[in-house]
């Protein structure tokens, strides 16, 4: 089994990104299960999954897990020493007087680094029984930039988790063939994974199908000559 | 009505798709579309499960599994409690299966804090999982029977077996399915050696409930007839669509994590993976029954050799649990496939994210490309010969 510096150097040998840049960045994971991850940049995501797929050294042949993390805005405040000048009132001989010195202080400043969503994925390899070999990529931000290409034309076991993650993170998948809700019924609005989410008091409330909930509703169902679903006439 | 007939096809597959090759591009139809809700109520979804199945006449076109109504977050709950507070809640995720959910979660945990298991706690786990997974197939062959029609007897020579395994889960546990039993470096009671005897009395009865089950069930006219080449999943596709367990397997596909991850002590039994070679429902169904002689073999060895001494380990801390932060993804082969559980820490009491890879929920993806073009009859056959909880698909 590779480590993960060496699939790095695979995929930038392959050509399948311009070397030296940052499309593939090496993440280290802190824990004693030393399972490092590589991220990718979602514009050459699609072209990597397929050349893990292929190469016949990693033959990743297999994606186990899919899933998305969280990662909401961080208020970051750091304590930062300053020097500048500071004036002063004290008494001089000829009365008080405005004096001026550079000093040292401490000052904290606080900025937020903003958050992200991120999709993760745990590729093994059937044929060469090795693995995990983990992926990762993250949208600009949480609000409108949320896009990241889908990889279930690379891996079909991505259909249903890509789609429970568009669900509870709501991370739009571009080129995913049946993206929309699976765990929440259709109308539900908010994505219940994030971390910011709030439950609303009338949790249990469910729109019955009617109105714009019945459109909606429709739209995923197969097409049929008496919307309501029963038997055609 | 022939729009009907043209939508159906073109919203079955849509042309840039490059997935599902076994899955035709167009279908076409002859008849009139039908289009039937199979469930939430239907007695052969295990739960509450629907199908959204398009007909044309007996020949299903088109079928979209629907489900969520059992979604109570469980990812969301784990995150808000401590890593061991959500052990319980496994339990409930395949309840049939519980003491195999214990298992991953706490192999994920233990991959994350880099906790040692001791040696007899290691043995109780083999030992429970094999029973857990006697359990799962033993029950699943019986319910596929009954979806054949053969109301309830089959199933009960399926269930006269679990309820003595269920006994012995309840004298160790305390509880006959909600077992809550393993702990983040061992197990959290000792077995006796009262139960140790009593177990391998039920495993020593057990060769001849399969030789049995078998007889009364393989050589069965209806059974054949029925199971036979119907529901055929090609190995290129289950690989690709990341199938697991006795449905990869069947479909002659040799993955099977405990001999390809040797979690545990599964490098020191001996045991055999049965593969499929048609890779119908048949072969799930055998498969099955020969998984479930290939645990009675390692029940016995794993009783004959099981040692003395603690299991918990002693420097194991259940209070005030903070692993380092890091994440980590463990995976054990549960009864119904890969179980896997993806944690993320940030040094906290509480997982930053808890992630259950659910094999049911992944299992069902090709559901669809199985049950094109078959009866309608046989829909109910192929679901249950994937075998899913809805516990664990919802989540």
């Amino acid at each position: 089994m590779k480590t993960v510096e060496e699939i790095k150097a695979a995929i930038e040998a392959a050509g399948v990104v311009p070397s030296g840049g940052a499309a593939v960045e090496i993440v280290h994971n802190g824990s004693p299960s030393g399972q490092h991850s590589l991220r990718l940049d979602p514009a050459y995501a699609v072209e990597v999954a397929k050349f893990l797929r292929d190469d016949a050294d990693l033959s990743l042949d297999f994606l186990s897990n899919a899933t998305g993390v969280d990662w909401p805005d961080k208020e970051i405040s750091e304590k930062v020493k300053v020097t500048r000048p500071v004036t002063r009132t004290v008494d001089g001989p000829e009365g008080k007087v405005e004096e001026t010195s550079e000093e040292t202080v401490e000052e904290t400043r606080k900025h937020t680094q903003p958050g992200y969503l991120e999709a993760v994925y745990h590729l093994f390899s059937m044929a060469k029984k090795h693995g995990p070999v983990i992926i990762r990529m993250r949208t600009v931000n949480r609000s409108d930039q949320v896009e990241l290409p889908s990889l279930t034309p690379i891996w079909r076991s991505a259909e249903f988790q890509e789609r429970e993650i568009f669900d509870l993170f709501g991370i739009v998948f571009t080129g995913h063939p049946d993206l929309r809700r699976i765990l929440m019924w259709d109308g539900f609005k908010d994505h219940p994974m994030r971390r910011d989410y709030v439950d609303p008091d009338d949790f249990e409330y469910e729109p019955t199908p009617h109105d714009e909930v019945l459109l909606r509703a429709n739209a995923h169902r197969a097409a049929s000559a008496s919307p309501e679903g029963t038997a055609a006439r | 009505m022939s729009t009907s007939i043209n939508t159906v096809a073109e919203t079955a597959v849509s042309p840039e798709r490059e997935v599902g090759w076994n899955r035709p591009r167009t279908v076409e139809t002859e008849g009139e579309v039908l289009e039937v809700a199979m469930g939430p109520h239907h007695p052969s979804t295990h739960g509450v499960f629907r199908m959204d199945v398009a007909l044309d006449g007996e020949r299903v076109v088109r079928l979209k599994p629907v489900f969520g109504y059992l979604h109570r977050n469980h990812e969301k709950l784990a995150e808000g409690m401590t890593y061991l507070a959500s052990m319980p809640f496994t339990d409930r995720l395949d309840y049939i299966c519980s003491l195999s959910n214990n298992w991953a979660l706490a192999l994920s945990v233990e991959k994350l804090a880099g906790q040692e298991v001791p040696e007899r706690a290691q043995y109780l786990r083999v030992i429970l999982a094999e029973l857990t997974r006697i359990v799962n197939h033993a029950s699943s062959v019986g319910f596929l029977i009954q979806e054949m029609g053969a109301s309830g007897t089959p199933l009960m020579y399926a269930f006269r077996e679990r309820e003595k395994i269920l006994d012995l889960f309840e004298a160790l546990t305390g509880s006959r399915m909600m077992c809550n039993y393993m702990r983040f470096g061992g197990c959290r009671v000792d077995a006796s050696a009262a139960w140790l005897d009593a177990t391998r009395k039920v495993v020593a009865a057990l060769p001849a409930f399969a030789d049995e089950f078998e007889r009364f069930l393989c050589s069965n006219e209806i059974v054949m007839a029925r199971c036979q080449g119907v529901g055929i999943l090609k190995p290129e596709l289950a690989i690709n669509a990341g199938v697991t367990g006795p449905l990869l397997r069947a479909s002659g596909v040799n993955y099977d994590i405990r001999k390809v991850d040797h979690y545990g002590i599964y490098d020191r039994f001996k045991f055999r993976v049965p593969l499929g070679d048609h890779w119908d429902i048949y072969d799930r169904f055998m498969v099955r029954l020969l998984e479930l002689r290939e645990s009675i073999g390692i029940l016995e060895q794993a009783l004959k050799d099981i040692p003395a001494g603690p299991v918990m380990d002693a420097k194991a801390k259940i209070r005030g649990f903070r692993p380092k932060p890091g994440e980590a993804y463990g995976r054990v082969e549960a009864p119904k496939g890969e179980l896997g559980f993806y944690l993320i820490s940030d040094g906290g009491p509480n997982p930053y994210r808890y992630r259950v890879r659910p094999p049911s929920l992944i299992n069902l993806t090709i559901l669809e490309d199985m049950c094109l073009g078959e009866n309608l009859a046989d829909v109910v056959l192929i679901f249950g010969s994937v075998d899913i909880v809805l516990g664990e698909v919802d989540r």
